[in-house]
């Protein structure tokens, strides 16, 4: 047995982990069990993340979509539950679209999959134990890029040839639809308290 | 990732035996870190409850634990945990059953999942990660998960305001709680909290809380949200035993109900480190002419350059001094947590929430502005490092800019002038 051999054992563990709790997303019907089994699926591609040392990613999704995301669904199920424990009943009828629809994602991901030369390739090698900054496998060039910067890509490239823009739209789009969301929630707060007060003036 | 506490020891060690070992020597390095890092879990709430039940004890006027384990008690958390280890396990009728059983774990495991990558001294974590700061808040933000399903699925009302009230706690002040956090990160430029610990090596004004006016502040705020966080009082809305008996654990007992103390009382202790190597110097004395290059000195000198199995037991000894130094800072820090405590009373909820969505995230947002520019408004004050002019006048590009930009006769590079005359000599033929 090789370290090769443990890391593909832990992706296989994270992997069947993963569509396990997926699959049993769909098959529960109670609205909370539900977000349980997302905890445990979403957690699972986290750990896949990690397992392919991809560190950045794997804490942006636990924050973002365990710690954010599932947060917020329960609170709204507490929140907006009519009965003690909601369930979800669907139709035939959204079965059949939603079954058409996962057949074509899985057409989809297996044609990927299968285009993939899975043995073709360098592999860049990881730098070993721990790392100082200055022997790279850090933030900075994600830091960089966010700022608009590729030093990665510019740096040595011919003068004539324009810089490249990073990620600085994509960053800067989101965070101005944050702002707008934002803007927009406390507006409709407000809303609401002012109709509230209309009867009695 | 790496697995640096026991790499150049166990690891290394193991790896001798041939080729074949790689896979044990993993296999060992992970065993030690994980008994390391699940002792430390378990040892941390043993000591803290017993120091929170005499504090309280001490506060109160009387005595607290007196006779578990001597005149201190201070086996008390053993007593503690052998009875509520014989307790029933209790399940309501009305609960959801599988998710009330599971909710005391998910909590557990968010807050032992965050010591992974706790260092306690330049590399001595169970994962260097270069994420570490961002890693350790996305997992400790998984702890509300385990609350709020506790809360909902008791099947009590009690039960079910706690739980919307932590998620509602928590939701707000993880805000502040990362910004407060980001403010270190901005003056020292790195997000791995071993190396945030690292610069801050020398005397007590390298602490980066004595960075600027700003870290300095900021100390403060973290430790106010940190222990919102935690939901210790004055912020413990989701128990609350006043109003709602018990909050999200009403419903629980016996070993179940330990689990979520030993998340909370495991949590004030990962915060308190985490604002120990964030503001308060991390493993570094803040005295080195009396500890790191003094005494310390000496005790690795003793041992000179013994080894064992390639482990130098000298460099050894002195990284388990700034070991020591690190967790008697964040006891302090969980002293100060149990003395608020009991000291001031619980806020109602729309005082928790006014605190920190009108106060501590405007406070938190302008204290991180502040941390951005002062660097910039101190070279424009001072002219830099090197003490030039000072560029109140210029555009800010050139505030920043090094100091050659107001002197287009030095060349690029960091030449000096004889330099640049002898490099022209040798083309000049």
């Amino acid at each position: 047995m090789s370290m090769d051999q443990v890391a593909g054992f832990l992706v296989g563990l994270f992997a069947i982990a993963s569509c396990l709790g997926a699959v049993m997303v769909v098959l529960t019907q109670n609205v909370v069990r539900m977000a349980f089994w997302l905890i445990v699926s979403l957690g699972s591609v986290s750990g896949l993340y990690f397992s392919l040392h991809a560190d950045f990613v794997a804490a942006s999704q636990l924050l973002i979509y365990v710690g954010g995301t599932v947060v917020v669904l329960i609170f709204g199920v507490m929140l907006t539950a009519s009965g003690p424990y909601q369930q979800i009943r669907s139709s035939p009828g959204e079965t059949v679209v939603a079954g058409g629809i996962a057949v074509l994602f899985l057409a989809l991901l297996a044609s990927t999959v299968l285009s993939v030369d899975w043995n073709g390739g360098e592999v860049p090698a990881l730098a070993e134990g721990y790392n100082p900054p200055e022997q790279g496998n850090t933030l900075r060039p994600i830091g960089l890029a966010l700022l608009g910067a590729r030093p990665d890509k510019d740096l040595g490239a011919p003068a004539e040839e324009s810089l490249s823009t990073g990620y600085l739209l994509p960053f800067e789009i989101v965070s101005v639809h944050l702002l707008v969301v934002l803007i927009g929630a406390s507006y409709l707060a407000r809303a609401k308290k002012r109709s509230e007060e209309d009867p009695d003036s | 990732m790496p697995v640096a506490l026991a790499q150049t020891s166990i690891r290394s060690a193991v790896e001798q035996f041939g080729p074949g070992w790689e896979v044990v020597a993993f296999v060992v390095a992970i065993g030690v870190h994980a008994a390391l890092v699940m002792a430390l879990f378990g040892l941390a709430p043993f000591f803290f409850i017993w120091a929170e039940r005499k504090v309280a004890g001490r506060i109160q006027d009387r005595l607290g634990p007196t006779r578990v384990g001597g005149a201190f008690g201070w086996l008390q958390s053993l007593a503690d945990g052998v009875k509520l280890i014989q307790k029933e396990d209790l399940v309501p009728k009305d609960a959801d059953a599988t998710l009330y059983k599971m909710a005391p774990y998910l909590t557990c495991i968010a807050s032992l999942g965050a010591f992974i990558v706790l260092p306690f001294h330049d590399g001595w974590a169970a994962v260097v990660a270069d994420v570490g700061l961002f890693l350790l808040f996305a997992i400790l933000s998984l702890e509300v998960l385990g609350i709020v399903l506790a809360g909902y699925s008791s099947g009590s009302k009690w039960s079910l305001f706690g739980g919307i009230r932590e998620a509602a706690q928590m939701v707000s002040y993880e805000i502040p709680l990362a910004i407060t956090g980001l403010i270190p990160v901005v003056a020292v430029g790195s997000l791995n909290l071993s190396e945030i610990g690292r610069v801050q090596s020398g005397g007590i004004q390298n602490w980066l809380m004595f960075n600027d006016p700003f870290t300095f502040t900021a100390f403060f705020v973290y430790f106010v949200v940190a222990t919102a966080g935690c939901k210790r009082a004055p912020f413990d809305l989701a128990e609350a035993e006043s109003e709602l008996v018990g909050g999200f654990h009403t419903e629980y007992s016996g070993m179940r109900w330990s689990f979520f103390f030993l998340a909370e009382y495991a949590s004030m202790f990962l915060v308190s480190m985490v604002a120990a190597i964030l503001f308060l110097g991390g493993w570094h004395s803040g005295l080195p002419f009396v500890f790191e290059n003094g005494l310390n000195e000496k005790v690795v000198g003793l041992f000179g350059n013994a080894s064992v199995m390639g482990l130098a037991i000298g460099p050894y000894v002195g990284k388990l001094f700034g070991l020591k130094v690190l967790i008697l800072k964040a006891s302090a820090l969980v002293f100060v947590q149990i003395w608020v405590r009991w000291t001031l009373p619980r806020l109602r909820i729309d005082q928790v929430m006014t605190t920190c969505l009108k106060y501590l995230i405007p406070i938190s947002c302008f204290l991180f502005l502040g941390a951005v520019a002062w660097p910039l408004i101190l070279f424009t004050a001072t002219g830099g490092p090197d003490g030039g002019q000072t560029r109140w006048g210029r555009p800010i590009g050139e505030k920043i800019a090094p100091a050659d930009a107001d002197e287009p006769s030095k060349p690029a590079g960091g030449r000096t002038d004889d330099e640049v005359a002898a490099l022209d000599e040798e083309a000049a033929p």
